[in-house]
Formats: C-alpha cells, structure tokens, sequence
C-alpha cells in the first residue's frame, strides 16, 4: 500500500455499471418451475405490466456484485479507525452460528415448543448483558443503537406518567453527544436541552446544577450522557452528575456506544444509571453490514424493568417462554430483535468468557493510547491532559497550509486506511476521532502512525498531494452540493 | 486471547512507552469502588466448543427444512437463489461502516442505489430510502411522517385487519403524540369519505391486510387528499410483481416487509423495512437515501445525500432518529431483485398465487372446513371444525406446521386458522397438508 503514494490503484479502479444497464430484453437468472396444480384465473384487472427490473443472466450478477464489493473498505480488508463506531474484528465463527437452519429458517410465529432452541438462546443473552452491564432487565427487541434509545427514552418518560408526574419533559444533553440523542428526544415528545461542557472537555456541573434547580427539577425527565464521552474520556463525576439528575426527580439514560471500553472494568449500573442501551454491533463483533444490521439491547434497574418493551424471554418450570412486561411501553419492532445479530452477539460472549471481555476492554484502552502517544506530536488529543483516554481519542489537527482534517482523512485513503470518523464531537474544531479497537496489532498502529505523521509532512512539502486525495479510488471527491440541491435517486433509463 | 493480536512482550513494551507498569493503570479514572467487578459468567471457550452448544441450540428448533411450512403472518419462506447469501456474505460489503467516505464506498453505495431503482419501480414511487429497521418500523414512521405533515390534523385511520404486531408498534411510536387512532372496517375510500371532520392525517391500506385479503383501492387516494391527509399503503412486495403498484393506486407513502425478497426467516429478524414516497415528499422522509453525483474529473459516483432531513446534521430537527439500519438485507433484496428479474419476480408471484388458490379450494372441500371468502394472494383464513391450536398441535407431530391459530393475537376466534402458501410449495406438499387436516379431525 505504501508504493502508491503519487497513484496507481489500491482498489478496484474500474467503474461498474448500473445494473439497470446492463439489461438485456430476454435475458434472465432465475427460472421457477411451471405450476404443478391446476391454474386458477388471474384477476386480470388488478394486475400490472411486470415490473422494469434488469434482465440479467446470473454470471453478470455474480460479477456485478463481486467488483462492488471490491470498491469498498471493509474490516476485512483494511485498518478501520472509526471513532464511535467500534470497528473490531468480526469473527467468522459468528456468521457460521448464525446460519444454522435451526436458527436461520426459524419462524418467529413458530409454537413456543417448537423455538426452545431460540427462546434459550434469547433467556441467555439476557442474562449475559445484564451480569456485564448489572442491570435487573434487559429488552433485546430494539434493532439498533438508536432505536434502543427511543426505547430507553419511551420507558423513561413512561416511567413519570405512571407516577402522574406529566410535567417532565426536558432531557438533558451534553453538547459532545451523537446527534441521535437530541433526535430521540423529539421522537418521544420531549425536549431536549444542551448542556455545554467545561474546559476540560467534562460535563459542566455548574450549568448541570443549575438546569435541575429550583422549579427547572420539577420538568426534569431525565440526562442521556455518553459515558466515556465522545471525548474518548471517562466522565469523572459521573457519580455526582447521577446524583443531581436523581435529586431532580430525573432518571439517567446511559448512551452504551463507548461500552467497548468498560466490559469487565465496570458495571453501569453501579456508578447509578437508571437505563442503557449496548450496541451488539460495536462492542459484541457483529458486523456493521454497510449500515446495519445491528442491535439495541436495553438494560434497566429493577425499578424499570415492567416498563421494558416485550416479549422477553423467561425460564419456566418447562423451559423457556415469552412474557410482555406489565408495565410495557409496548411492542417496538415486530417480533423479538435481530435475533441473528443476537445469535453472533452471544456466540462472541461464550468464546471470551468472563476473562476475555475484559481483555477487550483493556487492550482497546491499551491500543488508543498507544497510536495517541505515537501521534502526539503532529496530532495532540484534544482535552485528557495528563490522563488516559479509554478506547478513543479526539485530535484538533493544525498541520497549516490550509490543510483540513477532511484532507487529512482523504490522503489516509491513499495508505490504505479507512479515515477515522472526522468533524464529530462538534465541540472540537476540526475533529480527527481515532478508535483503533482491540483487535488490531501494534505493527498495524504503527503503521497508521507513520501515515498520519507522514501527511503532516507533506502538508508542509506537498500540500496539494493532500487537497487533491485521494488519488487511488474509483472516483476522487465527490459533488455533494449538486447531489443535495438536485437529487438524482433512481436510475432513470 | 481470542482476537487479541497483542504479544505479552508487546504490551509490556507498549505500556513501558506509556509510562506505565500496568493495564490497571490506565482505568485509574473509574471510581475505585466499582473498578473491576468479577463478572459471574463462564470462562472463555474454543470455537470447537462454542459451535457445539450453539449448533445444539440451533437444534432445539422447528426449522423450514424439516418442517413443512403453511406459517407466514409476516414472516415468509420464499425462495432465495443461492447467489443472494454467497454474494452479500463477501467480507468486503459485510463488514464495512454506513458509507460515510465515500470513495472507499462505492461498492455499498452503488448497491443501495440499485435498490432504491428497483424498489421504486416495484412499488411505483418516486424515491426508496436505504432501509428501516422493519416492515412495522416503517410504517410507524410513515404514520408519524403523516402526522407531521400538517399540524392541525391529528386522525389516523388504520384497518382492523392490519398486523396485530403492527398495530403495537404505531401505538408505541405514537404514545407520545397528540392523535387519534381509529380502525375502520371494510373499503378504505369509504373510511376517508365517511369521515364528519376534516382532521384526517394519514390512512393507511394494508395491501393485503393480515388476514391475506387483499383491498378495493379505487378512489383511496383521491378521498384521502380531499381529507387533507396522506394515502399510505404497506404492502406485500411479492405480490407486487403481479398487482398493481401502490404507486399506481395514488399512495403517497410506501411501507412493505422487505424480508420476502431474499433474506432469512431467522426468527423474525433482521428484516427489511421498506420505504419510499413521492418527490414531493422526498425531503420530509426519514432514513437514509443515495444519490447520483459527479467527481472533479466527471466520473459518475454515489453519495449519502439530503442529509439535511437526518440526526446526524439536525439534531433534535431531524426527522427521525434513525442511524443504523437494516443495510446487509437491502443488499440482499438488490441482489434478489436482481437474480429474479422481469420475469422471475412475475413466476414467482404467479406460482404463490396458483399454489395458494389450489390449497384454498382443497381445504374448503374438506368437510367440516371453510375458506373465508374474498380477493386473496398468497395467505387466507380458514374456518376450522375443531379448535385451531388443538388441530395444529396434531399436525406438528407429522412434521407439518399447517398455519397460525389465530387466537394467538384474537383469543376469540379459537376456530380460524391463518394459511400461507408460497412458489415454494409443491404440489405433494399441499396435498399432504389436506390430508393431514382431514385426519386430524377425523
């Protein structure tokens, strides 16, 4: 990868058609057998033209989609730093699990005797989660990180109107937060309120204290925080912040995206949050599929466990069933969950175990500090001055010469690295957010190293090499004004 | 260390460039208290051992192979070409993020926009976003986008016979708004024109409803838009490679299960929710969408676009909250669509419709049985002469799970059962089915 700093191609160079063209009149894959029962009369009427999909054989399908594929970064291919997103390995012998016919060609309306295979493998991964995270309860039916927060949020809000307190609509937000937080808010009816950070990148207490004060508690619902941060970091007076939040009247709603640097160092629900949700898809391996599948488990204390969504699953005297929670906020997707996600979610905690998932932890922790180190030079961590980042760190990078962090995102490309996740928190100007995971060898840091601190020299020799990559890809950077201002979606022949 | 590629000599030379003589010492900002509980969970094991118990697990269950399926009810068995798993299991689409770079993307993004066009032209709409979490997430989404669409009206219409499960969910998304939500019977178009108020938000059509029937859509539209409200119709995208579009029926909101077209039963998920609307809607609706554009050199390339609508730019403005989503299975339903084809996509329809009208008509002949009358595609009800769960239970032990007992979501009608026959039912197999049902009550 090294060798094509000036070009020559990393990856497939060649622009693929469109399906669409492709498309021969005649031409076909699939053919399905002629009725074998007597044919009954179509109701000519109701019916259409058959619908203008391509007419492909199945060679040019299997080709169209291979040399796709080859256009793309993956895991499997590349470092993948992407802050928040937890991009570690996904290993092979979940995908194996998860395509057994037992659980594949499963049906979700099968008679509960006939799904005990499931129903224990649900019951399982229940009580997994809620020994990692120590919770009373958890919810497996939400089907992805922001979904589990619309959940954690209904249960919330739920929560108060049982108590008849309607009053409590205001959700606080430190400012680092995934704009999903603030977007949940809005979808559960309630309002969502900043509350800034102090200079040391740390929820601001005094701004906290003053937003649960006085008549301002009694409308308090709740604080969804990120916990570490976006920052990378461990929020110190996470204890006091939960304190406030509670002495309000409030409940705390722990954002589990960063959970990748807690497994086994801490139990959420003793530092005091009332609700969390985990993204099986970061920190239990399964894969990200190109924007999801992924799932949302939801964690409560005991307090809030009829108020889950439902069914869950139970042991009885007979094996296992489904139960609705009493107090259920209802149902917030059909049927149980991902539930394939969910079988990789727990076949990757019995292959670690106990010991192992704190590994995770630990060496996610480990791997971080040890690219910041490297970098720290060129690409200082903002904020955590003297102290340690968890699994991620955030740089403000001012390599000058009209250098951008998009820039610098763009020429890792040329190096064969997925960016990190850029311009995310807001709060930091010109975000460079680098989550290597603890998959990922220290050759394999030191390499990526070398690549940030080479472009840092070339912003100062070389600085166009930088604003024009990348150089390698199938296509150079793209005109998303045009694309906004006039969307082509379909392809129109 | 499973999946830890770091040596012990490696760490102990990491940590000494860190300064530091532990991993401990890195966690020192966690409350001490609390630091390193000991989880009571089993200790590692190998993949040998692991693929035991799960492989053990897995065969605790019913399964589509070995038995023989009349179950849909919103989750159906139909055919998938071999090329669907083998081509969307590459690493390469499997393991990569949501397109966020996009010259490292293309491979995902052009995909999604194949299936933007495809399912576009499937269902008659204008735009298809990349996908919801599933068939009742998105028209929980689209309900809330119909009520959304204009403040002071707050009526949604759902059909009684629209999915149990469906139904929960649009009540659980809307718990928090101020709506009203009535079920209507019988013909849509009526519900809207006999409305007394002119509140109407959103009606939706089931297409076809739980129960398999399928509705008289004429006139919906244009009685929904003299309401003031939007037409949604969630349908069947099977049964839409030989029925009529949405699209063509006026809808200005499609909603459909995407699992049929290409992915798994797996137990109920993941599934596909499928959502597309018209252009003059495009920028209200929720979830991601890819678009056409160019580069600096002219070479046609793909990127995430309208973002203005999404969290990760507007925040506590966006109009949904959704992130990830259901990418892997709109893969899989391009790839599908794809290997079907013009004329694969119509057999397939056909074949379901052939088959089911052939099992219907069988059935009804049984004595003691009926077939609730009525346009049906590939699913219908069936009066039964005994107890349903009582007759299923019997069937079960032939290996044949002849449809749902429909008490399991109406604990009053003990006596109907939900049949669902596909492409993939042979002719021996519905015949077994008749068979097996006129002994059961024999």
């Amino acid at each position: 990868m090294m060798q094509n700093l000036e070009g020559g191609p990393t990856m497939g160079q060649q622009l693929v058609p469109l399906l669409q063209e492709e498309s021969v009149p005649g031409r076909r894959a699939v053919q399905l057998p002629s009725p074998s029962v007597p044919e009954t009369p179509l109701p000519e009427a109701l019916l259409r033209e058959a619908p203008k999909l391509p007419e492909v054989d199945e060679l040019t399908v299997v080709r169209h989609f291979t040399r796709l594929s080859q256009m793309n970064f993956s895991i499997d291919g590349q470092f993948y730093p992407l802050g928040s997103c937890t991009m570690k390995y996904n290993p092979k012998m979940n995908e194996e699990a998860a395509s057994y016919a037992g659980f594949r060609r499963a049906h979700p309306l099968a008679p509960e005797s006939l799904s005990q295979g499931s129903l224990a493998l649900l019951h399982g991964l229940q009580e997994a989660l809620q020994e990692i995270t120590g919770f009373k309860a958890v919810s497996l039916q939400p089907a992805a990180g922001a979904h589990g927060e619309l959940t954690g949020v209904l249960i919330i809000r739920a929560w108060h109107v049982s108590r008849g307190d309607t009053k409590r609509k205001r959700i606080l937000i430190p400012d680092s937060a995934h704009g999903t937080n603030p977007a949940t808010c809005t979808m559960a009816g309630l309002i969502a309120e900043t509350i800034p950070s102090d200079g040391t990148g740390a929820v601001d207490l005094e701004a906290l204290r003053a937003a649960c004060s006085g008549e301002q508690a009694e409308t308090i619902a709740g604080l969804m925080i990120t916990n570490p941060s976006t920052l990378g970091l461990f929020e110190r007076n996470i204890k006091e912040i939960i304190a406030i939040v509670h002495r309000a009247g409030g409940l705390v709603y722990g954002d589990g995206a960063n959970m990748n640097a807690l497994v086994g160092i801490v139990k959420p629900a003793d530092l005091g949050f009332d609700v969390m949700h985990l993204n099986l898809h970061k920190t239990f391996s399964t894969p990200h599929g190109g924007g999801g599948p992924g799932a949302g488990a939801v964690g409560v204390t005991g307090a809030l466990a009829e108020f889950l969504p439902g069914p869950v699953a139970v042991k009885t005297t007979e094996g296992f069933s489904f139960r609705m929670p009493s107090q259920s906020i209802g149902r917030v997707k059909a049927f149980y969950g991902n539930f394939a996600v969910l079988v990789r979610a727990y076949a990757y905690i019995r292959r670690l175990g106990s010991d192992g998932l704190r590994r995770v932890a630990e060496y996610s922790v480990l791997n971080a500090n040890y690219i910041r180190s490297l970098v720290a030079e060129k690409y200082p961590a903002v904020y955590g001055e003297g102290r340690w980042n968890m699994h991620e760190f955030v740089a403000s990078p001012e390599l000058g010469n009209g250098i951008h962090t998009l820039d610098i995102a763009k020429r890792l490309i040329d190096y064969g690295f997925h960016p990190p996740t850029i311009y995310f928190p807001l709060i930091v100007k010109e975000a460079l957010m680098v989550e290597p995971t603890e998959t990922e060898s220290p050759e394999t840091l030191e390499a990526f190293a070398k690549a940030l601190l080479a472009i840092a020299d070339e912003a100062q020799n070389n600085p166009d090499l930088v604003k024009s990559a990348p150089h390698n890809t199938p296509v150079g950077r793209l005109d998303e004004t045009t694309a906004a201002r006039k969307p082509i979606l379909c392809y129109k022949g | 260390m499973p999946y830890i590629p770091v040596t012990n000599a490696q760490r102990e030379d990491m940590l000494h460039r860190l300064g530091v003589l532990s991993l401990e010492d890195l966690f020192a900002d966690i409350p001490q208290e609390h630091r390193f509980p000991v989880l009571a969970l089993d200790g590692g094991k190998s993949e040998l051992e692991v693929l035991r118990e799960l492989a053990t697990l897995s065969r605790a269950n019913a399964q589509a192979d070995s038995y023989r399926w009349f179950l849909g009810a919103g989750a159906y068995d139909h055919f998938i070409p071999a090329v669907v798993p083998a081509l969307a299991s590459r690493g390469e689409f499997l393991t990569a993020y949501t397109p966020y770079q996009p010259e490292v993307s293309q491979g995902t993004l052009q995909a999604i926009f194949e299936y933007q066009s495809m399912v576009a032209e499937l269902t008659g709409m204008d735009a298809v976003n990349a996908s919801h979490y599933d068939g009742a997430t998105a028209l929980a989404e689209a309900v809330l986008m119909g009520l959304k669409n204009s403040e002071d009206h707050t009526r949604i219409l759902i059909p009684e016979g629209l999915h149990p499960e469906y139904k929960q969910v649009i009540t659980t998304y809307l718990s928090a708004f101020e709506c009203t939500i009535q079920e209507y019977t019988g013909s849509p178009s009526a519900a809207a024109k006999g409305l007394a108020q002119n509140d109407l938000a959103v009606l939706v059509a089931a297409y076809p409803d739980f129960f398999g029937k399928i509705p008289d859509l004429s006139g919906t539209a244009e009685a929904v838009h003299e309401k003031g409200g939007l037409f949604v119709v969630h349908a069947d995208p099977i049964m839409l490679g030989l029925f009529k579009s949405p699209g063509a029926w006026g809808a200005d909101i499609v909603t459909a299960e995407g699992q049929s077209l290409g992915n798994d039963l797996n137990y109920g998920g993941p599934f596909l929710g499928i959502m597309g609307t018209t252009n003059a809607l495009v920028r209200r609706l929720p979830g991601r969408l890819v678009g056409e554009t160019r580069d600096s050199q002219g070479r046609r390339g793909f990127v995430l676009t309208l973002v203005a609508r999404e969290q990760h730019i507007r925040r506590e403005k966006a109009v949904s909250n959704i992130c990830s989503n259901q990418g892997l299975m709109a893969l899989r339903s391009c790839i599908y669509l794809a290997m079907m084809g013009r004329q694969g996509l119509r057999e397939a329809a056909e074949l379901c419709w052939h088959n089911a009208h052939y099992a219907a008509k069988k059935i009804a002949e049984l004595p003691g049985f009926s077939v609730e009358p009525g346009l049906f595609f590939k699913e219908f009800v069936v009066h039964t002469p005994i107890p349903a769960e009582a007759l299923a239970e019997k069937l079960y032990q032939k290996q044949i799970v002849p449809g749902l007992p429909l008490s399991r979501y109406y604990p009053e009608r003990t006596e109907d059962l939900l049949v669902c026959v596909t492409e993939k039912h042979t002719r021996s197999d519905i015949e077994d089915l008749v068979q097996a049902l006129r002994e059961a009550v024999q």
